[in-house]
């Protein structure tokens, strides 16, 4: 058999699956064959590329050419052209909006020039169900060097490497292990928190679907310094494709003896379970992860003890993130002070960000830790949709903070995230425009946490609602001055006397959009106007008597009758009846309906 | 089916980290196309005409041979395709990229040429004849 000439990656994340990438792959082989060129070319399915964007994803290899929204049907074109012929299909390649030029290798695309994978370097690269390839990438050399090491070593160089929990709390992840590795017990635990939760987020799914075995070896590490024997990993059952591909790799390594009984002839033994959570956002809180798992509510206690004192049945447990797991074993082959030459001075490394919202280049990507703002959104994420005004971008979900235009160029890292009234998060970003109303905004994420709250405790389950219901009473256009000095005292107590760390943070969203964008708030209350104009009930639909020529058609689709007027007369409309639906204005062949 | 990628044959456990190295270097191979791709700049990087005119004059032939010899010759390269270089008369043709040096392009190039390309060019840097100036720059460049 002759050898492979050029690999075909394909993207098989969640995303680029929903859309066919499974047809893609099909069709991709069918074209090969009746070209006779399946001996020549290779197709593999890999993990996400992170360009979600403009999914699903196929890459040839070697020239690196990065085809974008391929259907099933491209695929004969693909094969007939640029592997037959060497021609590359110019309307699949990714078009430079800044000079509608065609963009071939996905080297000189701004979406990846600026980002650094570490935690993400085999996703998009090699085939996550098949172990060979993630051992041809160094894999389980990791945990072959740290079993000829001692715990106190491994752990000496994580403390030096300057990793911290990717989860969001920014603990650093060498002085857990240290906490959990001194504690003296029968039986420990390892735990990877895959229970990821807020919402527009997807860097722990993509690095599981992507590279599950970054994970598994990362964790027999840890198994091996904290001296724990079991691993346990709690994923969300809504993320299907992450089990079946942990599932696989789980039983891969095992096969190998990489997993199980004396792990490459050491006397280390250790071994993996999987958990499964109904997607509830608390059970991201450490304690309550644990609760859940050992079949109770997923409700979090009081720290101390700490998990890793007394976690999962009451044995010291070491609880990282997905995200924290996937760097540690490029820290053990490359060494503690490369890790730490990249990234800010109390921040190393990198870290995942999920690009959402009114953002060109929707995506994950990874960049160094201490790039700006502004860098990841208008260098990497290229900039907001439609050539409108950036007005704030969301980072760290529910639990942190909107910052506006005057903090795009604050170097992102933990502890800058946090001076400025935000939080790291998990690495949620979502970018809003000038469309979006900021009241608004505070609404959602207050809803988001009442829903999920657990309600253990008082502030957090009454408090959150009543912040809701002030907000509500805002965007009705019946707020107070009152209520605004209400939503910020009720928003300080909230945070300063939740149990964990849902409630403590719950009100980050409220807090930063009252300090950054005041004026907002303060148009809502004092002249009923929401510049955005989401908050409904605000809005006044009015046709301009001027402009209506009299056609009906607005009353005609106006679902609730409020539109009245003769036939060749100007109408008008019954504030009153009106539920501001819209439809007269798209109905309007005159511009005559304005909204004001 | 979502387990399509797992072989069905048994593995056989590797006991050791010499065990582990052995079946690194093993399926190393196969990834070594992509690893090369994801670093063309520091490697030789040789691009083979093949529109039709190539192909008729033997590209395909041309580009099998670089394949297969500097793999065994031990020379790390990119081997890629790419349409008409606009040279039908001196087809096959093929461009060859060192590390940090400007592109050459050959002409005429069959398999007992590409032989002598790999040793005087690519491995000595010699220049060998039939080349071409070269006369158009690439949307790669960019």
């Amino acid at each position: 058999m002759a050898k492979y000439n050029q690999h075909l990656l394909v993207c098989g994340g969640t995303g680029c699956r929903a859309s066919h990438s499974d047809a893609i792959v099909e069709s991709l082989n069918r074209a090969l064959v009746e070209r006779n060129l399946d001996g020549e070319v290779k197709v593999v399915m890999t993990g996400c590329f992170g360009f979600c964007e403009k999914g699903p994803i196929v890459k040839v290899l070697p020239d690196n050419t990065f085809y974008t929204q391929v259907t099933p049907a491209d695929c004969d074109e693909i094969v007939a052209e640029h592997i037959y012929k060497g021609r590359k299909v110019n309307r699949l390649l990714y078009t430079n909006p800044e000079n509608q030029e065609h963009v071939s290798d996905s080297k000189h695309m701004g979406f990846y020039r600026k980002q650094i994978r570490i935690a993400l370097r085999n996703c998009g690269f090699i085939d996550p169900e098949n172990i060979d390839e993630y051992i041809a990438r160094d894999g389980y050399a990791a945990l072959g060097k740290v079993l000829s090491s001692t715990p106190e070593q491994v752990i000496s160089d994580l403390i030096k490497s300057g990793l911290r929990g990717r989860g969001g709390g920014g603990f650093p992840t060498g002085l857990k292990w240290q906490i959990t590795s001194k504690v003296k017990a029968d039986q420990k635990y390892v735990v990877c928190n895959a229970d990821e939760g807020d919402p527009g987020a997807f860097m722990d799914r993509s690095i599981l679907e992507g590279d599950p075995h970054s994970v598994i070896e990362a964790m027999a590490i840890n198994g091996y310094c904290t001296s724990a024997s079991k691993g346990l990993i709690y994923i969300r059952a809504e993320y299907p494709l992450a089990i079946a591909r942990l599932k696989v790799a789980l039983r891969q390594a095992r096969e190998y003896g990489l997993l199980g009984e004396n792990i490459l002839g050491s006397d280390f033994s250790f071994d993996i379970e999987m958990r499964y959570g109904a997607g509830a956002f608390v059970c991201g809180e450490e304690t309550a992860l644990i609760h859940s798992m050992e079949g109770h509510r997923g409700e979090p206690t009081f720290k101390p003890p700490f998990p890793s004192e007394s976690g999962y049945l009451g044995k010291p447990t070491n609880v990282n993130n997905v995200e924290t797991y996937a760097n540690i074993p490029v820290i053990i082959l490359k060494g503690p002070e490369w890790f730490a030459s990249i990234g800010s001075e109390k921040s190393k490394g990198t870290k995942v960000f999920a690009l959402a919202g009114k953002i060109n280049n929707v995506g994950l990507i990874e960049v160094p830790m201490g790039t700006t703002l502004r860098e990841v959104i208008y260098e990497i994420g290229g900039g907001i949709k439609d050539g409108k005004q950036f007005k704030a971008v969301q980072t760290g979900g529910p639990s942190g903070g909107c910052l506006t235009m005057k903090h795009l160029d604050t170097p992102i890292d933990y502890d800058n995230l946090i001076a400025v009234g935000s939080m790291m998060g998990s690495g949620g970003m979502i970018v809003m425009d000038e469309d979006d109303c900021m009241v608004a905004i505070a609404k959602f994420y207050l809803e988001f946490t009442v829903e999920e709250s657990c309600g253990k405790c008082s502030p957090c389950r009454i408090g959150n609602k009543r912040l809701h219901e002030i907000l509500t009473k805002i965007t009705k256009g019946e707020g107070t001055m009152e209520d605004l000095d209400n939503l910020r005292n009720l928003g300080q107590v909230i945070k300063d006397t939740a149990l964990c760390g849902l409630g403590q943070t719950s009100p980050n969203p409220v807090l930063s959009t009252l300090d950054n964008f005041w004026d907002e708030y303060l148009e809502h209350v004092t002249e009923k106007k929401c510049r955005a104009g989401v908050c409904k009930s605000m809005l006044r639909y009015v046709i301009e008597p001027d402009a209506c020529v009299g056609c009906t058609a607005c009353a005609r689709n106006c679902p609730v009758n409020a539109i009245s007027g003769e036939r060749k007369k100007a109408h008008e409309i019954n504030q009153d009846i009106c539920i501001k639906c819209g439809a007269c204005v798209e109905k309007c062949k005159f511009n005559a309906i304005f909204v004001r | 089916m979502l387990e399509t990628g797992l072989k069905t044959v048994i593995m056989t456990k590797i006991k050791s980290l010499a065990d582990l190295r052995k079946i690194k270097d093993d399926v190393q191979e196969k990834i070594r196309l992509r690893e090369n791709a994801d670093q063309p700049e520091k490697l030789v990087q040789i691009k083979v005409g093949m529109a039709t005119s190539g192909i008729a004059s033997g590209a395909k032939e041309v580009m099998n041979f670089l394949i297969e010899e500097l793999e065994k010759r031990n020379v790390d390269a990119v081997v890629t395709q790419t349409g008409d270089m606009g040279y039908c008369f001196a087809e096959p043709t093929i461009e060859v990229i060192l590390p940090g040096q400007e592109p050459v392009v050959f002409g005429n190039v069959n398999v007992k040429r590409a032989d002598e390309i790999i040793e005087k060019y690519i491995k000595n840097g010699e220049l060998v004849d039939g080349i071409i100036p070269r006369n158009y720059e690439t949307i790669d460049n960019k």
